[in-house]
């Protein structure tokens, strides 16, 4: 039980950012499909910025991960037929019910239960790309 | 205290997140939302029909507990460390929004139109949550991520295949609230 308690904390935290930041709101989500506010790329190019700088500075003093290996970033598979067509459907998705994964559980614990029909519904979304993973070009 | 109250500026939040994102690098794991959704259709016995769903879901409890987390956070934040929501929108959105006809724009996180138990009783509502959230996890699997795992992680570590699939989040976002939008309100 003792090992899993950093990552509650972590979790934690990520809930109270997100929320925080209004970046959990529907809201903020049109806006930024809009164009019409800087917050949300404010959001994301600061976090894209910050974490390029600690993953250079990880790299350039060797650091270690608590398991002791090398602390690296796992790679995606090259490709580019599933990136774009598995990113534009998930883009439309996102802007539909203006929640990407992340916020779908952290918004149950701000009382916004009807989420939890988005939750399933993209539980049934992941069934289905289980299912014809094969069929489809990757 | 009141500063923690407000809303928190994007050059606070952008660094905390890849602050958390470093984190759980840190702890010999990765940054991932969506991976969950598969562990829990691994959970729920998907492993005995479909192959994509057969591996060993409990080396993920890790990620799980992550999601507890945050769940646990956004009550803290929401119910303890806010003041009443009234979110600064844009004036452009707040009038793009009214148009379509939007009420009470920003005085929540998320809008009653859509998120209301009284639209989510109407048939165009819970047609939207289903079909939106349906998209959400079959596009956020097939792309192998979704804004955790490419658009924070996989472009930090400057990698080509998150660059290509946050082109696809906002190719898809934008047909979605400037073509397919009109239409739906």
């Amino acid at each position: 039980m003792g090992k899993y308690i950093k990552f509650f904390v972590v979790g934690i935290f990520f809930g109270i950012v997100l929320v925080k930041s209004e970046a959990v709101s529907w809201y903020r989500i049109f806006e930024m499909f809009k164009f019409q506010s800087f917050h949300m790329y404010g959001i994301i190019g600061t976090a894209v910025g910050t974490g390029i700088i600690l993953l250079m500075l990880s790299k350039m003093n060797k650091v270690k991960t608590t398991e002791g290996n090398t602390l690296r970033v796992p790679l995606k598979e090259r490709g580019f037929t599933r990136y774009i067509i598995g990113g534009t459907i998930f883009g439309l998705g996102w802007a539909l019910c203006g929640a990407c994964p992340g916020p779908m559980y952290i918004l149950i614990g701000t009382g916004a239960f009807s989420i939890s029909i988005v939750i399933l519904a993209a539980l049934l979304g992941t069934y289905a790309y289980g299912l014809l993973k094969n069929k489809l070009p990757h | 205290m009141e500063y923690i109250l407000q809303p928190w500026p994007w050059y606070i939040s952008g660094p905390c997140i890849a602050i958390i994102m470093f984190l759980l690098l840190y702890f010999g794991r990765t940054f991932g939302m969506s991976s969950n959704l598969r562990t829990l259709c691994a959970i729920g016995g998907a492993g005995k029909r479909v192959e994509f769903f057969k591996f060993d879901w409990k080396s993920q409890r890790w990620n799980l507990v992550v999601v507890l987390g945050a769940i646990f956070g956004g009550f803290i934040a929401h119910y303890f460390l806010s003041n009443p929501i009234n979110m600064d929108l844009s004036e452009a959105t707040i009038n793009d929004l009214t148009a379509l006809g939007f009420n009470d724009i920003g005085q929540s996180l998320l809008p009653p139109e859509l998120f209301s138990w009284d639209a989510v009783f109407s048939i165009k509502g819970i047609l939207i949550l289903i079909i939106g959230g349906f998209l959400v996890g079959f596009g956020t699997r097939y792309a192998g991520g979704c804004t955790s795992g490419h658009a924070i992680t996989g472009l930090s570590s400057l990698q080509l295949p998150s660059l290509v699939a946050v082109i696809g989040f906002f190719l898809g976002g934008i047909i979605m609230i400037h073509l397919i939008y009109p239409i739906l309100f």
